[in-house]
């Protein structure tokens, strides 16, 4: 059985401008110790549908569909059921740390109350605990700095103190949203690679999402790309960097500048990303697309298989946009 | 050969800084944002300046146009030091180099329209002109930079990031200056939109022929737009080479250490790719260390280089580094997988 | 030099194309405002008590000052609010007609709130973005004089002041000039520091733009949001402070009246039957309050932009 098992999932907000619609029927699977990497930029919906599967939506927002982890349904789940899973067994790790590590608190204390709270262990074991992973995100001195406070860790080091938090109760699946995105260059690069490491070694399922194609290419298995709260193309990493079968893909993979390659004109794509009120029919990307056509403003083509394992969601046929 | 544009000699920016609770005749402790930056721009050039948080790039931007005070000399055009003049000499220098700014909606007056803020720069520099021609003059800068002239009218917050970032440089452009200082204008905007920005910029230095400073900590950004790049950390120089020496042919380790880090959107070359990791923390700026301030991170480090601190040295690619050398020595020694 | 005429011509055409309107901060917090009912509710009553209180006088059969000897000596029996004898809320204690008497007392309330306020936002204002944007010493030394006047007990002052120089109109203002906008410069001072570093000030310190023309120009513009709401929070705040005064008996002078003299006048002659003397005036200055509060709730709302 899957670890994770998305089913034709959907987000909508009511505000007062109307019905948003932030999430609209994505489906994946993820097996156990799998990487995947969710894709997009700001109103593709990514971290909206990391919150709907944690149970985290804002009080205006409806979740629609089925999450079925370890075959179980936690979407909409009561707190009774969801609880005790997004304790132990999942657990997320934010871009800016700040926001889920309590500045009043040790994190000595914030982690061993993890521990004592859930796994039951006394106090001393838990600080034993808490050092030894921190150890394992490479917090040099982990048994002194254990009892700062959490301002008085450096960006890179208070990112490291996250995940180790994250990890604390050996969860199965670790989602990732965009954890790297504050962080300079050589702090992400450790960071990545720590990440990496820890994933093999703690054998999690890790969903990454990020804005960042060059993230996603060193880290996950399998991507799936996101524009405007629907899923535009999803495949193994290597082919989909290779061979993108979706416009936007293309586009994206064609506007960036890379620092491996002498730099000829960037090709941009036109316009601007979607506005999330705008009406729920036909495909997010074709007012940027260049081989859109009427039909795409009404209706998008559902997400299917042209090749093992990949999948693409285009009215057009992959001849017509080569 | 012709005066560069504008020299830059020595520039330093130097903050007090007071703890809460200091007594008012309490010796401040002393933060060298910027310390001792040389170099010279061409006009029509493109200078990229990148760096980590921290490395003073933003403060060097905002010292050469004296937003922050500095000492050290700043010649424009081979004749005048910027920062020796008067605020009101000053002012007459202002409308030569604009800047562009990070954030596009914080840098754009929510209370005014966007005709307004376009006219900014104008209306303080170009007093004679009467209303029509200035809104006429809008109306082109609005269209030169891909934005409807008829939205005119409309307020900021009508419109998309990288519509905003348009906006910024138009407001820029329109008083003709010689010289665009860009601070990452392009890293809040989305991938899809960054490029947009970047293909305007690089048209219109071309088409205006503009020399530009292009601040940015993001690597590849930098070297797309750039002729010359400088790499900068904690306030020092490490390393200025044209755009293809410095990053087929990085001499600084600081330089392949961040060039490493990277993320290249190519699952091949991403694992094929070798990370030189940087041991430990930025140290605090407050208090550098002594000599070569890389020298705590640096594999490459020895008892000189505590001691004394590296010159910037070499002509068209200058290195600040005591044991400069090709990337394959700083490798030599194979880190246990 | 090759013109490309197709360039041109799209030129020309957008250049012609109609100008759209744009939808500024302002329109849009006036939207939301009009949404909120219970704003809309006060606004309607202070419309309501502002025509009370100018045109009032038209209606009024009696004027406030005529003595009325038919009620006089009775007014518990027939100073009663009447229709039949023109006075439409009763008489006073001295036979006045409380209808006359409201109507001023409510536009003296009204005057006292408004001007105190007009002065607390126009003083205030400047004063405090002047300092938050310049800084440093003059900033030090600006706020400083503030804090120090707000550490004088001001009502004891105001009461001082009034014995002193004798009760008077102008001396009310003055004193409650003095106090009003000192809460005003805190608070403006504060939002511009944090203006001060966004970077649309920066750019225009950048180009050039004077000093003083950014404070105009970038500055107040963004402050009047803060500004509008705390100005109309303090307008009752000054009506209470006046009331709270001529309560006292300190306020304004006699044949003048003020909602505050009104109440005390009603208060004290409750225990004689003639409830009407102090329920027209309260009615009137609880409605004010209420409106105004309710009003100042609507105005944070639709311009906190955060709530959205």
């Amino acid at each position: 059985m899957a670890l994770l098992e998305v089913r034709d999932l959907g987000v909508s907000f009511e505000t007062p401008d109307g019905t948003v619609n932030a999430v609209n029927g994505v489906s994946f699977t993820l097996e156990r110790g799998e990487t995947l990497g969710i894709v997009g930029e700001s109103g593709s919906g990514k971290s909206q549908l990391s919150f709907a599967i944690m149970g985290l939506l804002a009080r205006n927002g409806r979740a629609r569909g089925s999450v079925l982890f370890d075959g179980q349904e936690i979407l909409n789940a009561p707190p009774k059921v969801i609880n005790p899973i997004r304790a132990n067994r999942i657990a997320m790790v934010f871009q800016d740390p700040m926001t889920s590590l309590n500045p009043y608190m040790r994190v000595s204390d914030q982690m061993a109350e993890v521990l004592t709270h859930h796994k039951g262990m006394s106090r001393a074991q838990a600080v034993r605990e808490a050092i030894r992973m921190l150890d394992a995100v490479k917090i040099p001195d982990a048994a002194n700095r254990v009892h700062l406070y959490p301002h008085e860790f450096s960006g890179g080091m208070r990112q490291r103190v996250m995940i180790a938090m994250a990890l604390l109760c050996r969860p199965e699946l670790l989602i990732a949203d965009e954890p790297t995105t504050a962080l300079d260059v050589t702090v992400q690069a450790q960071i990545m690679s720590l990440l990496a490491e820890l994933q093999r070694e703690f054998a999690m399922a890790t969903i990454l999402i990020t804005h960042d194609l060059g993230v996603v290419a060193g880290f996950c298995r399998q991507v799936m790309v996101l524009y405007g709260g629907k899923v535009m193309e999803q495949s193994p990493t290597d082919p989909l960097f290779e061979t993108p079968s979706h416009p936007y893909t293309r586009g994206l993979l064609r506007a960036i500048p890379r620092v491996d390659r002498e730099g000829d004109q960037l090709e941009s794509i036109p316009g601007s990303p979607p506005n999330m009120t705008r009406e729920d029919r036909g495909c997010p990307f074709a007012p940027r697309c260049a081989h859109a056509g009427e039909d795409c403003l009404d209706h998008l083509a559902p997400l299917t298989e042209f090749a093992p394992g990949r999948l693409r969601a285009c009215n057009r046929s992959l001849e017509e946009i080569a | 050969m012709t005066a560069p544009l504008l020299r830059v000699e020595d520039l330093r920016v130097t903050f007090e800084i007071r703890r809460a609770g200091d007594l008012p005749w309490s010796k401040p402790r002393l933060l060298h944002a910027v310390n001792g930056i040389t170099f010279d721009l061409q006009p029509g050039e493109t200078l990229g300046i990148v760096g980590e948080s921290g490395c003073g790039k933003s403060t060097l931007a905002r010292a050469l146009i004296r937003m922050v005070p500095a000492t050290g000399r700043v010649l424009w055009q081979g004749k005048t030091d910027l920062l020796s003049l008067s605020r009101r000499e000053m002012l007459k220098y202002r409308a030569d180099i604009q800047m562009v700014f990070q954030d596009p909606l914080a840098s754009l007056n929510p209370r005014m329209t966007v005709g307004q803020i376009i006219a900014e720069p104008l209306r303080t520099h170009r007093p004679g002109l009467s209303r029509t021609e200035v809104r006429e003059r809008v109306k082109q800068m609005m269209d030169r930079v891909g934005l409807l002239p008829n939205q005119i009218n409309r307020y900021p917050h009508e419109f998309s990031g990288g519509q905003c970032q348009r906006i910024g440089i138009a407001r820029a452009l329109i008083v003709e200056p010689k010289l665009l200082i860009c601070d990452e204008p392009v890293s809040a905007l989305d991938v899809s939109i960054q490029a947009q920005v970047i293909n305007l910029l690089d048209e219109l230095q071309r088409d205006l022929g503009l020399a530009m400073i292009f601040i940015a900590h993001d690597l590849s950004v930098v070297k797309h737009i750039s002729d010359r790049v400088m790499v900068l950390y904690l306030g020092r120089e490490m390393e200025v080479a044209s755009s293809h020496d410095l990053y087929s042919d990085p001499q600084h380790p600081y330089t392949q250490a961040l060039l490493s880090a990277v993320p290249i959107p190519d699952p091949k070359a991403e694992r094929a790719k070798r990370v030189i990791p940087l041991e430990g923390d930025l140290p605090s700026p407050m208090s550098p260390p002594s000599g070569c301030v890389f020298r705590t991170r640096c594999p490459r480090a020895g008892e000189l280089c505590a001691a004394q601190v590296p010159l910037l040295t070499g002509q068209s690619h200058a290195v600040a580094c005591h044991f400069p050398g090709p990337l394959t020595e700083a490798l030599a020694q194979p880190e246990p997988a | 030099m090759v013109v490309d005429s197709t360039k041109m011509q799209r030129l020309a055409d957008r250049l012609a194309e109609q100008e759209i309107k744009g939808r500024s901060l302002w329109a849009d917090a006036r939207a939301r405002f009009f949404h909120n009912k219970a704003a809309v509710g006060g606004l309607i009553v202070l419309v309501l008590v502002a025509l009370f209180a100018i045109f009032g006088d038209m209606i009024a059969v009696w004027s406030n000052e005529e003595l009325d000897f038919s009620v006089m000596g009775q007014v518990a029996e027939l100073g009663g609010p009447s229709i039949a004898n023109g006075h439409y809320f009763g008489t006073d204690d001295l036979g006045r007609d409380l209808f006359a008497r409201t109507v001023q007392g409510t536009r003296i309330s009204l005057m006292v709130g408004i001007v105190g306020s007009a002065i607390a936002v126009i003083v205030g204002t400047l004063y405090g973005a002047t300092a938050g944007y310049l800084g440093g010493r003059i900033d030090s030394i600006m706020m400083r004089t503030v804090d120090i006047l707000m550490s004088i007990p001001y009502m004891f002052v105001l009461i001082l002041l009034l014995v002193m120089f004798g009760r008077s109109m102008s001396m009310l203002f003055i004193g409650i000039g003095l106090i009003s906008w000192l809460d005003m410069a805190r608070i403006v001072r504060g939002q511009t520091l944090s203006l001060k570093h966004k970077e649309f000030i920066e750019a225009a310190q950048a180009t050039g733009v004077p000093t003083f023309t950014i404070i105009r120009r970038h500055i107040v513009p963004n402050l009047l949001g803060v500004v509008a709401v705390y100005a109309t929070l303090l307008v009752p705040l000054m009506i209470l402070t006046e009331s709270f005064i001529s309560f006292l008996g300190l306020g304004v002078q006699e044949p003048l009246t003020s909602w505050g003299a009104l109440i005390s006048e009603g208060a004290r002659t409750m225990a004689y039957g003639t409830l009407w003397q102090l329920g027209f005036p309260l009615f009137f200055f609880v409605i004010t309050l209420f409106a105004f509060f309710f009003v100042g709730d609507g105005l944070r709302d639709a311009l906190d932009p955060k709530d959205r």
